[in-house]
C-alpha cells in the first residue's frame, strides 16, 4: 500500500487537532496525543432529549415506589402457604415469588434510574488527577528513622538486656494460658473410635420396620439397613451411636462368597457390613445386585461385598469392617461381638 | 449550581448558613471532615466494565450481612433433637435438631423468611464467584504489581475466608446434605497425622456429630470470620482509595495521572445505583430460583445420604481433590498414615497459595521496583497470562472431579473414566493450557504489530492498473497507535560477568541462575514479539507499496 491510498485526514500530519502535539507527531507517531476532546452527548445539546432522560429516570423511580407498595400488599394479602404454577418454573410458593419480584423490581429500578441519570444528565467530561508516589520522600524517611532511634534510645531497651529478655519471655509465655483454655473443647479420644455399641447377643433391628430381623426376612439381592437392638431415635446419643453402628445387610449365595473369613462370619450367606464408608465416613447406600458391589454416593468408593468388601475403585483406603453374625435360640439374627476393627474413616491411631 | 453559591460563602452573610452547612461545620469542628472531603469528594475513578467486578463483591457482601442479621433473629443454633410440628406436612413428627427446625420455621412460617434465606444463599454464591472473577481481572491485567501487592493479599484472604464462611454457613441448617459435608470435613481432619483424632474431638466436642458443632460453627460463621472479613474489606477499600485506581493505557492516560469521572456526582450515582442493581437482581433470582431446599433433603442423620451430594460450587475443587485421589494408606508401627485423604488436604491450600504468591514471584523475576498504575493487556504479558490460564484450568479440572457423579449421569459417561481423566488432567491439562495460551498471546501480539505497521484491514479490494488486486489498509489513528504501543517490554535479566577485571571468578548463586532462567522464559525471544519501533513505522509508511 502506498501513501497515496491513505485518505488525507488519516495522514499523521493531518491528525493533530490540538496544535502542540503536532510537532511530537513528526518525531514520534506513537506519542501520547493527550486526552481526546470531549464529545457532546445528545442530552448536552438537545434540551428535549435531556428532558426525555429526566422523564425516564423519574419513571424508574416511580416504578420503584409502586413495587414497594406491591411488596407490602403481597406481604399482607398472600397467604404464606399458597402455591402457584409459574411457567416454566413449575409450582412455587406464591408469597416468596411475589415478595422477591417486587423487592427486586423496587431495588433494580432505583439502580437503573441512578445509572441512567449519571450516564445521560451528569457531566461526562473526563478529568485527569495527578498521582503521587506512595513511598515517602527521603527527608520524611530520614526524620522517621531519627525519631525511631531517639525513641528506642530513650526506652533503653537495647542497653538493659535483662528487661528486654524477661519481657520477651513474659510475652511469649502468656498465650499458653489461652491454649490451655482450649483443652476442654472436647474429651480425649481414648479408644472411642474403636468401639461401637454392638456386642455379643444384640439383635439386628431393621431400620425401616424397627423389628428384629430373621434370616428369612433377608432375600437374596436385597439390601437391608439395620441398627442394634435398644438404640432408639429419641435416645440422647442416637446420632453419635448410629454414626458408628449403622449396618448394611445383604444375602449372597454362599458359593459366591470368595473370602474365607467373610463366609465364616456370615449366616447362610447373610453378611453384615458397616454402612460407614472407610474413606471419609459417608453412609454407603447404593447396591448393585448382580455384581455385589456397593458404591458410596459421596465420593464413589466401590466395595465388593462378595470378597471381604475390598475396595475395587475410588478413594477409600481399606475394606469395610464386617460384623460377625449368627442366629439366636429364637431364630433372630444377632451380633456375635463388636466390630473387630474401627469403623469409618481411618485415623492416626487406627493401626 | 455550586458555582452560583460559592461567591456568597466568602462574603459575610446576612442570615444564618443553610442547615446542611451548619451540620457540616459542627462535624468538621470535631471530625475534620472538610479536609477529608477536599481530598476525596471529587476523587477520580476511571471507567471500565471490569472495574465493576470488585463492586459486585462489595455489594453482595453488604447484602449478605443485612440478610444474615435478619436470619439470626429466627435461627436457633442448637442441636437439641425436637419433633417437627410446623406447617410442612411431609416432615411432620420427624426428629430433627432445633437448628433444622428453626430453619424450617424461617422457610415456611415466617413471611418473607424464605426470600431472605434465599437472598442470603444466592448472594453468598455470587460473592464468591465475583471475588473469583475480580481476582482474575486483577491478575490478568497485572493490577497486583507495586504498590498493590498487599491489597492483592487482602483480597486473596477475603476469598479464602469467604469460602470457609460459606462452608460454616451452609452447614448450619443441619440438613442431610450439609451434614454429609461436615462428615467429610471430619474425615479429612481425622487424616491429619498424629493430632488428627484430637483435633476432631476438640472441634466436635467429642465424637461426630455430637451436640456442639452447630453452635460452634454459628459463632464462627456470624462473628469470627465475618468480623475479620469486614476489617479486611475496609482495609481493601482504604487502600483502593489511597493508591487510586489503575487504568488501561490510552490517549492522555499515563502512569502519573488517573483519568475518569469524579466521585461526586458521577461515580457515586453509578456505584450507588449499581448496588441497587445487584441487590435487585439477586432478589429477583431468589424469587424465581429455589436454593438449598432443606425441606426436600430432610434433617441430618449420619447413617443416611442422598445421591448427587455436592458442596456449594466454591468448595467443588477441594471435593474434586478428595474424589480422584487414590486411596493410599500406610500402616506401620501401629499407626495409620491416611495419605488418600491427607494429600488432598495439603494440596487444597497449595492450589490457592500458588496464585496468591504469584505477584511476589513476578516482581522477583522482573526486579522492577517502580510503581505501576497502567494495566497490562493480558496478551502483552504472555507468560503471566499463560500461568493464570493454566491455574484456572487446574481449578476447573478439579471442579469436574468434584462433580464426577453429575458429569457421569448428565452426559452418560463412565464415572471411572471421568475419575481417570481428572487424575491425568490434573498434571497434563495445565501444561497444555499454558502452552496454548502463550501461543495465542504471541499471535495477538503479532496481530497488534501488524495493525500498527500496516494499518487496519478495511475490507476494500482495489484493482491496480496492472491487474493486481490488493486490500486497502487504513492506517490507525494516533490514539490507537499510542494505545497499542504504550506497553513496555522487559529485557531478560542476564547473569552479570562471572569474572571480574582481575580475572577472579565470582561464584554464581543458584537463585541468581534461576532468576536469569525465569527471566529468559518470561521475556526471551520466544516469549514476546518486539513491539514496532518508530523507525519501522516510518520506513513502512513513507516507503513505497511493500506490504
Amino acid at each position: 500500500m502506498s501513501s497515496q491510498d491513505i485518505p488525507e485526514e488519516n495522514l499523521p500530519a493531518e491528525q493533530d487537532a490540538h496544535g502542540a502535539v503536532g510537532v511530537a507527531n513528526e518525531q514520534d507517531p506513537f506519542a501520547d496525543p493527550g486526552l481526546p476532546p470531549h464529545e457532546h452527548r445528545v442530552q448536552d445539546i438537545d434540551e428535549q432529549a435531556a428532558r426525555r432522560s429526566e422523564r425516564v429516570v423519574a419513571f424508574l423511580f416511580t416504578v420503584s415506589m409502586l413495587a414497594t407498595v406491591g411488596f407490602i400488599a403481597s406481604y399482607v394479602a398472600i397467604p404464606h402457604d399458597r402455591a402457584i404454577y409459574v411457567f416454566p418454573i413449575g409450582h412455587i410458593n406464591a408469597l416468596n415469588f411475589a415478595l422477591g419480584l417486587t423487592l427486586g423490581l423496587a431495588l433494580f429500578s432505583i439502580g437503573a434510574g441512578a445509572v441512567h441519570w449519571a450516564r445521560t444528565l451528569m457531566s461526562d467530561v473526563e478529568i485527569a488527577d495527578e498521582r503521587h508516589a506512595i513511598e515517602a520522600t527521603p527527608e520524611v524517611k530520614a526524620k522517621v528513622l531519627a525519631d525511631f532511634k531517639q525513641g528506642a534510645k530513650e526506652s533503653a531497651l537495647g542497653r538493659r538486656k535483662l528487661i528486654r529478655n524477661t519481657m520477651f519471655g513474659a510475652l511469649a509465655l502468656f498465650p499458653l494460658s489461652g491454649v490451655m483454655l482450649l483443652r476442654d473443647l472436647g474429651p480425649l479420644p481414648g479408644t472411642k473410635l474403636r468401639h461401637t455399641i454392638w456386642s455379643k447377643g444384640k439383635l439386628l433391628v431393621n431400620m425401616n420396620t424397627n423389628e428384629p430381623l430373621r434370616p428369612s426376612d433377608v432375600a437374596v439381592g436385597s439390601l437391608t439397613f439395620a441398627k442394634p437392638e435398644g438404640l432408639e431415635e429419641h435416645d440422647e446419643e442416637f446420632q453419635t451411636e448410629i454414626a458408628k453402628a449403622a449396618l448394611m445387610i445383604v444375602r449372597l449365595q454362599p458359593d459366591n462368597i470368595k473370602d474365607k473369613r467373610e463366609l465364616e462370619w456370615s449366616h447362610e450367606g447373610i453378611v453384615a457390613y458397616s454402612k460407614i464408608c472407610t474413606h471419609v465416613g459417608c453412609p454407603i447406600s447404593l447396591y448393585e445386585q448382580q455384581t455385589h458391589h456397593v458404591l458410596c454416593p459421596c465420593h464413589q468408593s466401590t466395595f465388593d461385598l462378595s470378597d471381604g468388601a475390598r475396595v475395587i475403585f475410588g478413594p477409600a483406603g481399606h475394606a469395610l469392617p464386617q460384623l460377625r453374625i449368627g442366629v439366636n435360640d429364637e431364630g433372630y439374627l444377632e451380633a456375635l461381638g463388636d466390630f473387630e476393627e474401627p469403623v469409618g474413616p481411618a485415623f492416626w491411631e487406627r493401626g | 449550581m455550586s458555582n452560583n453559591e460559592s461567591p456568597s460563602s466568602n462574603e459575610p452573610r446576612r442570615g444564618k448558613a443553610p442547615a446542611g452547612e451548619r451540620v457540616a461545620d459542627w462535624a468538621d469542628g470535631r471530625l475534620g471532615i472538610y479536609g477529608l472531603a477536599k481530598a476525596n469528594m471529587r476523587k477520580i475513578f476511571p471507567d471500565h466494565w471490569s472495574f465493576m467486578l470488585g463492586e459486585i463483591c462489595l455489594y453482595s457482601f453488604i447484602i449478605i450481612i443485612l440478610t444474615g442479621v435478619y436470619l439470626t433473629l429466627f435461627f436457633h443454633p442448637s442441636m437439641n433433637e425436637v419433633e417437627y410440628h410446623g406447617s410442612y406436612i411431609p416432615l411432620q413428627g420427624q426428629m430433627m435438631s432445633e437448628a433444622f427446625n428453626s430453619t424450617m420455621h424461617i422457610s415456611f412460617d415466617v413471611r418473607g423468611g424464605l426470600l431472605i434465606r434465599q437472598i442470603h444463599h444466592w448472594a453468598a454464591l455470587i460473592f464468591l464467584a465475583a471475588m473469583f472473577v475480580h481476582m482474575m481481572r486483577v491478575f490478568f491485567t497485572g493490577a497486583f504489581r507495586k504498590p498493590r501487592e498487599v491489597n492483592w493479599l487482602f483480597g486473596f484472604l477475603l476469598f479464602v475466608l469467604g469460602m470457609f464462611t460459606g462452608f460454616t454457613g451452609y452447614s448450619l441448617p443441619d440438613d442431610l446434605l450439609s451434614g454429609t459435608g461436615v462428615r467429610f470435613m471430619e474425615g479429612a481432619v481425622l487424616s491429619v497425622p498424629i493430632v488428627g483424632t484430637y483435633l476432631s474431638f476438640f472441634l466436635f466436642g467429642g465424637e461426630f456429630p455430637g451436640g456442639d458443632f452447630v453452635s460452634r460453627f454459628y459463632s464462627i460463621h456470624i462473628l469470627l470470620l465475618p468480623g475479620i472479613m469486614l476489617g479486611l474489606v475496609v482495609g481493601h477499600l482504604i487502600l483502593v482509595f489511597y493508591h487510586k485506581h489503575t487504568q488501561f493505557a490510552g490517549p492522555g492516560k499515563t502512569n502519573n495521572n488517573v483519568v475518569g469521572m469524579p466521585l461526586l456526582p458521577v461515580y457515586m450515582a453509578k456505584a450507588g445505583g449499581f448496588f441497587f442493581l445487584v441487590f435487585g437482581v439477586i432478589a429477583a433470582v431468589s424469587a424465581i430460583a429455589s436454593i438449598n431446599p432443606i425441606w426436600s433433603m430432610g434433617p441430618y442423620r449420619p447413617d443416611m445420604v442422598s445421591t448427587g451430594a455436592q458442596p456449594d460450587w466454591y468448595m467443588g475443587f477441594s471435593e474434586g481433590l478428595i474424589r480422584v485421589m487414590p486411596g493410599w494408606e500406610i500402616n506401620a508401627w501401629g499407626h495409620t498414615l491416611v495419605l488418600g485423604v491427607f494429600i488432598p488436604l495439603v494440596i487444597f491450600p497449595l492450589v490457592l497459595v500458588s496464585i496468591a504468591v504469584y505477584p511476589f514471584i513476578e516482581s522477583w523475576v522482573t526486579g522492577d521496583k517502580r510503581e505501576h498504575h497502567i494495566l497490562d493487556r493480558p496478551r502483552n504479558v504472555p507468560t503471566r497470562t499463560a500461568f493464570g490460564a493454566a491455574w484456572i484450568s487446574w481449578y476447573f479440572v478439579l471442579l469436574v472431579g468434584g462433580g464426577n457423579d453429575l458429569w457421569a449421569t448428565h452426559f452418560h459417561l463412565s464415572i471411572n473414566a471421568i475419575t481417570w481423566f481428572v487424575r491425568v488432567g490434573f498434571f497434563v491439562v495445565p501444561v497444555l493450557v499454558f502452552v496454548a495460551t502463550k501461543r495465542i498471546c504471541l499471535g495477538l501480539q503479532r496481530r497488534d504489530r501488524d495493525k500498527v505497521l500496516h494499518g487496519r484491514e478495511s475490507g476494500i479490494i482495489k484493482r491496480l492498473p496492472h491487474g493486481e488486486f490488493i486490500e486497502v489498509h487504513e492506517p490507525l489513528s494516533q490514539d490507537a497507535l499510542h494505545t497499542l504501543t504504550a506497553h513496555e517490554q522487559y529485557v531478560p535479566a542476564a547473569i552479570g560477568a562471572t569474572v571480574d577485571e582481575n580475572g577472579v571468578e565470582r561464584k554464581v548463586k543458584g537463585a541468581e541462575k534461576l532468576r536469569a532462567k525465569l527471566s529468559e522464559a518470561y521475556y526471551g525471544e520466544e516469549s514476546q514479539i518486539p513491539k514496532p519501533t518508530v523507525e519501522e513505522y516510518k520506513e513502512i509508511t513513507s516507503g513505497h507499496g511493500h506490504h
